[in-house]
C-alpha cells in the first residue's frame, strides 16, 4: 500500500455519517410487481423508447437506444408487459419519458455462460460496454464506452478507480468493495484492457480502513497488478480531478479531461457492474442503493431492481421513524431534493435520504459578509463569492473570465456559507445564461 | 403524484449546510468580547454599563428602522449589536453619554447602510464611528478615568500610558531605558499586585518584566474601557480561533509585523539604538489587541483569501507602527485599520487564488 495523500487546495469535512449503514450488508430487494424506467438515466441526450404500449419484453432486453455520442441504452431488468410510456419528473428536474412495466413471474434474467474477458478484444469490449448501457454510478452516470473509448493522439497510462466515496451518509461503494471485491479489482483490469493503460491505482478514504485491508488481501492472493491509495478524509476527494491530484499528484488542465494527463477514472460501482457486464453479458439493470437518513427507521444498503419506486426501498427499511424534512436522490453535496416517493431508482441512485428538520435545516440567506470562507473551501481555487455576485447582476462574461466553467457544482462554497447564500444555483445559472448567450 | 406527497423541501444542492451562520458568527464574536466588558465594569464602575447599553441601543435602533426603511429585516443577525459593543470598546469610561450614540449613529447610518447595509460597508463602522466623535470631540475623547485597583492619588484625570509616554518623550534627554523605564522615572504609579507579580518573575523565573507590563496585561490602567486588558481579549481571540470564527492570518500577521517594526525602530527615540524596542510594552498597550483580534477581523472590511489576509495584516502592522511611534497622536490602531481597509478591494483584485489545473494566471483586472 502506497502513504497516505490528498489534494492541496481548498475542500470541507462535513460529518460523514456512514456509521449509520457502513456494517450493513447488501440485501436483495425483490422485483416489485411495476417498475418505471426512464428512458434518461445518464448525462448528455435521452434514450430513443424502442417498446410502445402492450409490447411483451423479456428480461435484459433493450428498450430504449441511444440517441446521440453522449448517451446510453436503456434495458429492462424483467420480464412483463409495457403497460405504458408516461412523462415523469426525475429529482433533477428533467421531465423525461419513462415505461412502466407489468412484471410477471417469471420475470428475472438468467446468467448462465461465463466468459473469459482476458480473452476478449479491447474493441468488443468497448462495444459490448455500450450494448450493455453501462454508465458512471458514482453519480455522474456519464456514458462509459464514452469514458473508456481513447480518443487518437491520447494515450492512457494510470486507471484510478474510485473508491472514496467522499459523499457523507453513503456506504454503496464500501459494501461493494467489501462484498464483491475481487470483482471490482477485475472490473478495474478489464477497464485497463479496454483503454490499454499499464498501472492501475484504487484510490480509498481512509475511514473505509476495512475495504482497503480486504482488497489489499484479495491483491497479494491473486497477484493481481493493482496498486492502493490510501487517501486523507476530504470532501470532494471522489471528484475525478481532485483523486488524480491526490493519487497520481497531477492536475487536469482547467478545461481538459483525465485523458489529457494520461488518466481514466472509474467508480467502484462502475467497475464492478462493467465485471459482471463483460463476464456475464448482463446489461446494467440492478446496482446498490444506500437508503439512510435520521427519518429511516432501520438504514440499510440494498441491490434494487432499477425502476423500483424508491418508496419500495423506505418500507423495506421499516419506514419512516419521523417525518422527513427533505428526501435525497444520491448523497447531500450534490443529491437531488425531491418530493415524489414514486421516483424510479435509476442507474445513477447511490443513495437515498430522509433527512429530519436537524439534519437539513431551513435557513435564512443573509448577505454576503465577504468572509472568504468559500474562497478557501473551493478545490478549483476559484471566488464563488465574486462569481455569484458577477452572476447575479448578468455580468456572464467576467464570471467566464473569472472560471466559470471550472465550477462543478461540488457544492464545498455553500455547504460553508454563513450567509446561506445559494451560491451552487448561482453558478448553475451562470453557466445557463453564459450557455444562451453563446448561441 | 398525490397531493399528500407534496411535502418535502426542495433545495438546490448541497443539501446539508455547515452550522455557522451570519448571526451565529456575530454572536459569537459578542460573546467572546463579554469577558473585557464585564472586567470594564468591574475596574472603571458602573458608569461603563449605560456607554454600552446606550451605543449598542442606538445602533440596533438605528439598524431596525434603517433596515425597515429598506424593506429588510437584519437586526436578528447580530451585527449592529457588535458594532454597537465595539463603539462602547472604544470611548473612555467616563464620555459623556451623549458621544457613543453619535458615535453609533454614524457607524450604522452614514458607514453602515448609506452603502446597503451588512457587507456593503468598506470601512469598519465602529472604527469609522469611534474616528468620527475623536476628531469631533477630542477633549472628551481623550479623558480618561484612573481604574479601581489604582493607589495613585489622581483617580479622575489619569493619562493612558501611551499619551503619557508620548508628551514626556518630546522633553526627554539622555538615554532612557524604553517606556516601562520612562513611566518609572515620573512617578507613575503600579498596582501592587503588579510589582509582586513582577519580582516573582524575575525572581523565579529569571525573567525581567517591569510592573508596568503586569498591568497592562491585566487591564489596570486607564484606557478606553473594553481595550484595557490584553489577557482577557487574547481570551477572546483564542475562543474565536477554536471555533474557527477567525483565523490566524490577519491577527498574526499583523502582530507579527508591527512587532518586528517595533522591536527594530521602537527604542531610537530612547536613544538605546536599533533593536531595542519595547514590544511587550507596545503589544499590551492602547487598542492593539482589540484592533488586532476584533477590528481588523472583521469579515467585511478584510480581504477574502488567506494571501490577502497576511498582506492586510502586515501593512496594518506597518501604519500601526508608524502611527504610534511618529505621529502626533499617542495612537495608531483605528487609522492604519480604516486605512488598509480602504486598500481591501485592491488587494483582493490583485491577491487572487491560483486556480486548479491552471498553470500561468493572467491578472484577472
Amino acid at each position: 500500500m502506497r502513504n497516505i495523500s490528498t489534494f492541496s487546495k481548498g475542500g470541507v469535512h462535513p460529518a460523514d455519517r456512514k456509521e449509520l449503514t457502513c456494517t450493513k450488508e447488501i440485501v436483495r430487494l425483490p422485483t416489485p410487481k411495476h417498475i418505471i424506467i426512464p428512458f434518461s438515466q445518464h448525462l448528455g441526450v435521452p434514450a430513443n423508447p424502442i417498446v410502445k404500449k402492450g409490447d411483451i419484453v423479456a428480461a435484459g432486453d433493450k428498450i430504449g437506444e441511444a440517441a446521440g455520442f453522449i448517451s446510453a441504452d436503456i434495458h429492462t431488468p424483467a420480464a412483463g408487459t409495457v403497460s405504458e410510456i408516461k412523462e415523469i419528473f426525475l429529482p433533477n428536474g428533467m421531465y423525461t419519458k419513462a415505461a412502466v412495466i407489468a412484471v410477471d413471474e417469471t420475470g428475472s434474467l438468467e446468467l448462465t455462460e461465463k466468459r473469459d474477458w482476458k480473452t476478449m478484444d479491447p474493441h468488443q469490449i468497448v462495444a459490448e460496454v455500450k450494448d450493455l448501457g453501462i454508465v458512471g454510478m458514482g453519480g455522474a452516470t456519464f456514458p462509459a464506452n464514452v469514458k473508456f473509448s481513447v480518443p487518437k493522439g491520447k494515450k492512457a497510462e494510470y486507471v484510478v478507480i474510485n473508491g472514496v466515496e467522499c459523499e457523507p451518509y453513503l456506504t454503496s461503494d464500501h459494501r461493494i468493495m467489501l462484498e464483491k471485491g475481487l470483482e471490482v479489482l477485475e472490473g478495474a483490469l478489464i477497464i485497463a484492457k479496454m483503454v490499454g493503460a499499464p498501472k492501475v491505482y484504487i484510490g480509498i478514504e481512509n475511514n473505509k480502513k476495512d475495504a482497503m485491508e480486504h482488497l489489499e488481501s484479495l491483491i497479494t492472493a491473486h497477484h493481481l497488478p493493482i496498486e492502493i491509495q490510501p487517501l486523507r478524509l476530504k470532501y470532494p476527494q471522489g471528484d475525478e480531478k481532485q483523486l488524480l491530484k491526490a493519487v497520481i499528484g497531477k492536475e487536469v488542465p482547467s478545461g481538459a479531461l483525465p485523458i489529457d494527463i494520461g488518466a481514466v477514472v472509474s467508480n467502484v460501482g462502475t467497475a464492478q457492474a462493467l465485471y459482471q457486464a463483460i463476464v456475464y453479458r448482463k446489461p446494467l439493470i440492478e446496482r446498490v442503493v444506500t437508503v439512510t437518513g435520521d427519518a429511516i427507521r432501520d438504514p440499510g444498503n440494498f441491490l434494487v431492481t432499477i425502476g423500483t419506486p424508491i418508496q419500495d426501498l423506505i418500507d423495506a427499511c421499516g419506514g419512516f421513524r419521523e417525518q422527513p424534512e427533505k428526501m435525497v436522490a444520491g448523497g447531500p453535496m450534490m443529491g437531488f431534493a425531491f418530493y415524489d416517493l414514486q421516483t424510479p431508482v435509476m442507474k445513477g441512485t447511490s443513495g437515498v435520504l430522509a433527512l429530519t428538520s436537524k439534519e437539513s435545516r431551513k435557513e435564512v440567506t443573509t448577505a454576503c459578509i465577504s468572509c472568504g470562507r468559500c474562497v478557501a473551501a473551493c478545490p478549483m481555487g476559484l471566488q464563488p463569492t465574486r462569481l455569484y455576485k458577477n452572476i447575479s447582476v448578468g455580468n456572464y462574461t467576467e464570471s467566464l473570465g473569472l472560471g466559470l466553467l471550472d465550477c462543478k457544482e461540488c457544492g464545498c462554497c455553500a455547504y460553508v456559507c454563513p450567509a446561506k447564500l445559494p451560491l451552487v444555483q448561482g453558478m448553475r445559472l451562470g453557466k445557463n445564461m453564459s450557455r444562451k448567450m453563446k448561441k | 403524484m398525490s397531493e399528500e406527497n407534496i411535502m418535502y423541501r426542495i433545495e438546490s444542492s448541497p443539501q446539508i449546510r455547515h452550522a455557522d451562520s451570519t448571526a451565529r458568527i456575530m454572536w459569537s464574536v459578542v460573546l467572546a468580547l463579554l469577558p473585557a466588558g464585564i472586567w470594564s465594569v468591574v475596574n472603571f464602575g458602573p458608569y461603563v454599563l449605560a456607554v454600552i447599553a446606550v451605543s449598542v441601543i442606538t445602533a440596533v435602533v438605528l439598524e431596525y428602522l434603517l433596515a425597515r426603511l429598506m424593506g429588510r429585516s437584519t437586526i436578528q443577525d447580530g451585527s449592529a449589536v457588535l458594532t454597537g459593543l465595539l463603539i462602547a470598546y472604544n470611548m473612555p469610561p467616563g464620555v459623556g453619554l451623549f458621544i457613543p450614540i453619535i458615535a453609533s449613529a454614524f457607524a450604522i447610518a452614514v458607514v453602515k447602510w448609506s452603502f446597503g447595509g451588512l457587507g456593503a460597508n468598506w470601512i469598519n463602522p465602529a472604527l469609522a464611528g469611534r474616528v468620527f466623535v475623536f476628531f469631533s470631540w477630542t477633549g472628551a475623547m481623550t479623558t480618561w478615568k484612573a481604574p479601581r485597583f489604582w493607589s495613585a492619588v489622581d483617580t479622575t484625570s489619569g493619562a493612558t500610558v501611551l499619551s503619557t509616554v508620548k508628551t514626556s518623550l518630546l522633553d526627554a534627554e539622555g538615554i532612557i531605558s524604553g517606556p516601562a523605564g520612562l513611566l518609572g522615572d515620573l512617578g507613575y504609579q503600579s498596582t501592587a499586585f503588579a510589582r509582586q507579580a513582577a519580582s516573582w518573575f524575575s525572581d523565579t523565573l529569571n525573567i525581567g518584566v517591569s510592573p508596568i507590563h503586569i498591568d497592562l496585561f491585566i487591564g489596570t490602567v486607564p484606557g478606553s474601557l473594553g481595550e484595557v486588558s490584553a489577557l482577557l481579549l487574547i481570551l477572546g481571540g483564542i475562543y474565536l480561533a477554536a471555533k474557527h470564527i477567525i483565523t490566524w492570518h490577519t491577527p498574526i500577521s499583523y502582530i507579527l509585523s508591527f512587532s518586528l517594526l517595533i522591536w527594530i525602530f521602537g527604542g531610537v527615540q530612547y536613544g538605546t539604538g536599533l533593536f531595542s524596542g519595547d514590544v511587550l510594552f507596545h503589544l499590551f498597550s492602547g487598542g492593539m489587541m482589540l484592533g488586532a483580534l476584533f477590528m481588523a477581523t472583521d469579515m467585511v472590511t478584510s480581504p477574502t483569501t488567506y494571501a490577502g489576509m497576511i498582506i492586510f495584516g502586515i501593512f496594518t502592522g506597518f501604519l500601526t507602527f508608524l502611527f504610534r511611534i511618529y505621529g502626533s497622536l499617542p495612537e495608531g490602531v483605528s487609522l492604519a485599520i480604516i486605512i488598509m481597509n480602504i486598500f481591501v478591494p485592491m488587494i483582493d483584485r490583485y491577491i487572487q487564488p491560483r486556480r486548479f489545473g491552471v498553470v500561468k494566471q493572467r491578472s484577472q483586472a
